[in-house]
């Protein structure tokens, strides 16, 4: 396994203050991320715990970029080597470009475009790319394999008419076949039986020993750090880190809850 | 909505690249504007027999005294006195292209006509202005029979055949514009296809309006005979003048015990054409009929392509997919009429509109007290793109048969914010993720297009990238 250490790139959240519409008042905002700071290499694992409500997954979304979380203060970067680049005023888009990738916690239909036509698009906008269609379509069936997932939901709708379970596990395939370097799991576990969970545990600890890209996990719940550990855990509350360990720390909070003193 | 997509969404369907005109010296150009002189002037240069002649009068009169429709968009802008009811672009049909004039071939060069026959098609027509210039069908399938000529011919050669159908599924009493065609009709195509005979590639028309101000009026005639097989495909487009032209065809299809026809419209006229047609197909017996109708150009169509189930076990499918931009208005649908028993039905309508384009379904499904164990599926879509766009759904079903089953789902959709987000952190830049949107849309529909008209038609909903 080639390392790349040398060459470790870091996502870097300063001072983070996102805000959303209030949805019971259009014209109010409502400051969700109140100072949040966070580190993360490539080659670690992170999991970011906490109760409802007390902004996870408006983290993942401020980092992937959503229009509806407006970041009023603190930055976003990526360091690499010397270099660093600021994420906050970048669409999407352009984050994707630079590694990053949502796993969505309620993935998105697309009726009548195919995953198979999306991933191939993408491809095909990254020139550096040199898959053949034969080569995207057996790296295609070979990943989905793997996640158990029968090959005809290539051809079928982004997220249309599948179940819940298997849309969390299409988010993983898309992760695996785009080969992101910072990767949100936003609650990647919820909605899953036990073996579903299994399959896409081995399938993100597969990726992450091929790949060693940086991956954030968001949970409520310890029970798939059983299967993937993380390297730190840390326990976001009222739109902050209020206490960061290691992997013992989220069993702790399993038995004991968020209240603990 | 993002104002960024709202922008790119601007330049959805826009270059219109089949704007162009040919110069070029008709034959014989009647004066403007419509009266029984002309009627009968028409069916002389035709060397029509007496009551064709006679046909084409009673319909003038119809035409004459019959209103307006009055439902859907308005007609009232048509100046009925400031079109072109009939040129001639040359003596002859022609069955070599090489025998076409050369601006005239030249012009269906352009449009990739010749190309397209020589790939995947079993017999080619084509019209320009009032005549089909050309005609075509592969020796094989005349040799077994099968029929593939301009309706004029059809007239000369075939009369009884004919007579017989004419008129007969479409009456020049339906409405005011299949008066109209009645009256003025010329060029269109006739196609007889023989019992259990299967013709395996499509037979396609194409139809091109020149001259501004021109009306054309084709009609077309299709008999296919006890267990027959027929994919008809039909185009056309017209160049960009400022003046309207008028496009009021008529089509009649009869699809007997056991056979089956397709019938594809890919219409892309330029936007100052208005397309006021009648199709309409009679099913018997265990046949089965589809309309795959796609609407892409024109300034107002009006079309609402119906089948009648008039065997027990016939099936009838309408599946089809209309996009209105500015100052456009597809009034499209379909009507099914259940007339025998265990027949069965879909319709699957896909509308989009943006800025104050208008693109709607309207339909009839209809079970007559005849009808047993009617079963039906109906599905209507629209997506709108822009705020000042519209889309009405008016299904009209009516029901004596108590034995029918009848699904009706209608839905609407925009782009939001969150589809957009879910591409675009794949990767995808947003206007990309708009047009794959639109795209995904389109594709139940589109993905049954023959293979040029579906690249064709992705070109259209694809954004041009700056």
């Amino acid at each position: 396994m080639p390392t790349k250490s040398s060459k470790k790139s870091s996502l870097i959240i300063k001072n983070l203050h996102v805000e959303t519409e209030d949805k019971t008042n259009r014209l109010s905002k409502k400051e969700i991320l109140k100072g949040l700071d966070l580190e993360i290499k490539e080659g670690e694992i992170h999991a970011i715990m906490g109760p409802n409500g007390s902004g996870k997954s408006t983290l993942l979304n401020a980092l992937m970029g959503h229009p509806n979380y407006q970041i009023s203060n603190g930055t976003i970067q990526i360091k690499t080597d010397s270099k660093t680049k600021k994420l906050n005023d970048l669409k999407a888009d352009e984050r994707a470009n630079l590694g990053l990738f949502m796993a969505f916690q309620h993935p998105i239909e697309v009726p009548g475009l195919s995953f198979l036509h999306m991933l191939r698009t993408i491809k095909n906008l990254k020139k550096t790319e040199t898959q053949s269609l034969e080569e995207l379509l057996e790296e295609l069936k070979t990943e989905l394999k793997k996640l158990k997932i029968d090959e005809k939901a290539l051809e079928r709708g982004i997220n249309e008419g599948f179940s819940g379970g298997e849309r969390k596990k299409l988010e993983i395939f898309q992760m695996k076949v785009l080969k992101p370097s910072f990767i949100l799991l936003d609650e990647i576990d919820s909605g899953l039986d036990i073996d579903a969970l299994k399959i896409v545990a081995e399938n993100i600890k597969e990726f992450f020993k091929k790949h060693s890209p940086a991956i954030i996990i968001v949970t409520h719940y310890a029970r798939i750090l059983k299967y993937i550990s993380p390297h730190k855990v840390h326990i976001l509350s009222q739109g902050k880190i209020i206490k960061s360990g290691g992997k013992s720390l989220a069993h702790t909070l399993e038995k004991q809850g968020y209240n603990e003193k | 909505m993002h104002n960024d997509s709202e922008k790119k969404i601007n330049t959805l369907f826009t270059n219109y690249k089949y704007g162009f005109r040919t110069d070029t010296k008709s034959t014989l150009v009647i004066p403007k504007g419509l009266n029984e002189k002309i009627v009968r002037q028409i069916s002389e240069i035709k060397e029509e027999p007496e009551w064709m002649t006679e046909y084409r009068v009673k319909a003038y009169k119809e035409f004459k005294k019959r209103p307006l429709p009055d439902f859907g968009p308005s007609l009232k802008e048509i100046n009925f006195d400031d079109i072109h009811y009939y040129i001639r672009p040359q003596d002859k049909t022609k069955n070599k292209w090489e025998d076409v004039p050369s601006e005239i071939k030249e012009t269906f060069d352009k449009l990739g006509i010749p190309e397209h026959e020589k790939k995947s098609l079993a017999g080619t027509g084509a019209q320009f202005e009032s005549e089909m210039i050309y005609h075509s069908i592969k020796e094989s399938l005349s040799n077994k029979g099968v029929i593939f000529d301009s309706i004029d011919q059809g007239l000369k050669k075939h009369p009884e055949l004919f007579k017989e159908y004419f008129g007969k599924i479409v009456p020049y009493t339906d409405n005011k514009f299949s008066a109209l065609n009645s009256a003025v009709w010329s060029g269109g195509s006739f196609i007889y296809v023989p019992k259990n005979t299967y013709v395996e590639l499509p037979l396609q028309a194409y139809f091109r309006i020149n001259t501004e101000s021109m009306g054309q009026f084709e009609r077309t005639l299709i008999i296919v005979d006890e267990g027959g097989f027929l994919h008809y495909i039909e185009g056309c487009t017209a160049p960009v003048y400022s003046k309207d032209s008028l496009h009021a065809a008529v089509v009649e299809i009869v699809v007997k015990k056991n056979a089956h026809v397709q019938y594809t419209t890919v219409q892309n006229w330029s936007n100052n054409v208005y397309n006021l047609v009648t199709k309409r197909a009679y099913a018997y017996e265990n046949a089965e009929m589809i309309w795959l109708d796609c609407n892409v150009g024109s300034k107002i169509t009006m079309k609402y392509p119906s089948i009648y189930l008039l065997g027990d076990n016939a099936k009838g499918e309408i599946k089809s997919l209309a996009m209105a931009k500015e100052n456009q208005c597809q009034d499209t649908g379909g009507k099914i009429i259940h007339a025998a028993k265990n027949t069965t039905s879909k319709i699957i309508a896909k509308s989009i509109c943006k800025d104050n384009g208008n693109a709607s379904y309207r339909g009839l499904l209809k079970a007559t007290k005849t009808a047993r164990n009617t079963f039906n599926y109906s599905k209507c879509d629209a997506l709108i793109l822009s705020p000042e766009a519209r889309s009405d759904t008016i299904p009209k079903i009516s029901i004596d048969d108590p034995t029918a089953s009848i699904a009706h789902e209608a839905s609407i959709f925009k782009i939001d914010d969150s589809q957009l987000f879910y591409l675009m952190s794949r990767g995808l830049p947003q206007d990309t993720a708009v047009s794959e949107i639109v795209n995904g849309f389109a594709n139940p529909i589109v993905s049954e297009l023959p293979m040029e008209y579906a690249i064709e038609l992705k070109r259209l909903l694809e954004i041009e990238t700056e």
